[in-house]
């Protein structure tokens, strides 16, 4: 195993963005059109977080046009310059799938309250 | 005929030019000191033989060792022949053959021996479709239908796919592309899946058909 992960090493980052499932992010994707390179922001809710290693990527979801849109991310992928997180959601579950059924109201996730998210803050430390 | 003997080490993804996953199978290849170089006039064809791979010193026997000896090279735990078309005069026993043999881009043929998968019904093995699942079927869901025919020729003809023993066997996966190459840490990465399970024995070889 050790050639694979030596392998591997070459194309993970070293920078890691701490988001979860539930949390709404702004993923900037570096997108080439020719010779030119500009970045687009695809912004949203994420789903789920699947893999380890390189091999890792993360779901995002939004509403374009009233059109549900989700995008697979690979986590490491060189295409990806930054992931901001917007905004720390409370959910019950890892993967939210159950969003795909939900419209409107139904369909927002909850905002974490301040004081829980120090706390977990606290027992990952 | 040029190849390598090497290890599997693995299998991972990498990135690509467009920010796509590319399998690969991670490759342990070489250093391979040849070991042997057979030639038409002494052996009846030609041949390279090379050594890989580590054994303990005391699992040698005095003919193999004698072997390696005359080779001038330290004892190794496998010996494997390369067919060549002639021989090549650089080639001599005791050099070592190298990853830098394959160059990224090029086609490889992988040999090795596949995963032993038991016996395996026919659905399984040979692909077949198995019977349907309802109208009044019970037990037909996996079976493999008729045999053959009737009172003529009441027999069952030779080959007729079966369950049995699966896997397990040599298997040569033909024109992988090479998508990188590391002399100083022997590694080989070949895109695409090669027979065989974890630490099993691969030769790598120029690919036959371009």
């Amino acid at each position: 195993m050790d050639l694979v992960s030596a392998v591997e090493g070459k194309y993970l980052k070293e920078k890691k963005v701490d988001f979860k499932p539930g949390d709404t992010i702004k993923v900037h994707v570096r997108i080439k059109e020719g010779d030119k390179e500009r970045i687009q922001i695809f912004e949203g809710a994420v789903i789920q977080k699947r893999g380890k290693g390189v091999s890792q990527t993360f779901t995002v979801r939004k509403l374009s046009s009233g059109v549900g849109v989700e995008r697979v991310f690979p986590m490491h992928s060189p295409f990806l310059a930054n992931i901001e997180v917007i905004k720390k959601g409370k959910v019950k579950r890892a993967k939210l799938f159950y969003l795909r059924k939900m419209r409107g109201k139904a369909a927002k996730i909850k905002e974490m309250e301040k004081e829980e998210g120090k706390k977990e803050g606290e027992v990952k430390e | 005929m040029e190849g390598i003997i090497g290890r599997k080490a693995g299998m991972t993804q990498i990135f690509g030019k467009e920010g796509e996953f590319i399998p690969v199978t991670v490759i342990e290849a070489g250093p391979c000191p040849i070991a042997q170089v057979k030639t038409a006039q002494k052996e009846g064809y030609n041949a390279l033989q090379l050594a890989f791979g580590q054994k303990r010193k005391t699992l040698f026997n005095k003919p193999s060792i004698g072997h390696f000896e005359k080779a001038k090279i330290e004892p190794k735990r496998f010996l494997r022949e390369f067919r060549t078309d002639k021989p090549d005069k650089q080639l001599e026993p005791g050099k070592e053959i190298k990853v830098d043999l394959f160059t990224v881009g090029e086609k490889v043929d992988v040999t090795g021996v596949s995963k032993g998968l038991g016996f395996q019904g026919v659905v399984r093995r040979h692909k077949f479709r198995g019977g349907p699942k309802t109208h009044g079927q019970s037990d037909r869901l996996r079976a493999p239908g008729s045999i053959g025919s009737s009172s003529f020729p009441s027999r069952t003809f030779k080959g007729q796919r079966m369950a049995g023993r699966m896997g397990n066997e040599r298997v040569t996966v033909l024109n992988l592309e090479v998508v990188g190459v590391d002399l100083e840490k022997n590694m080989l990465l070949v895109r695409g899946a090669v027979p065989g399970k974890k630490n099993a024995i691969l030769l790598v070889k120029k690919s036959k058909r371009r």
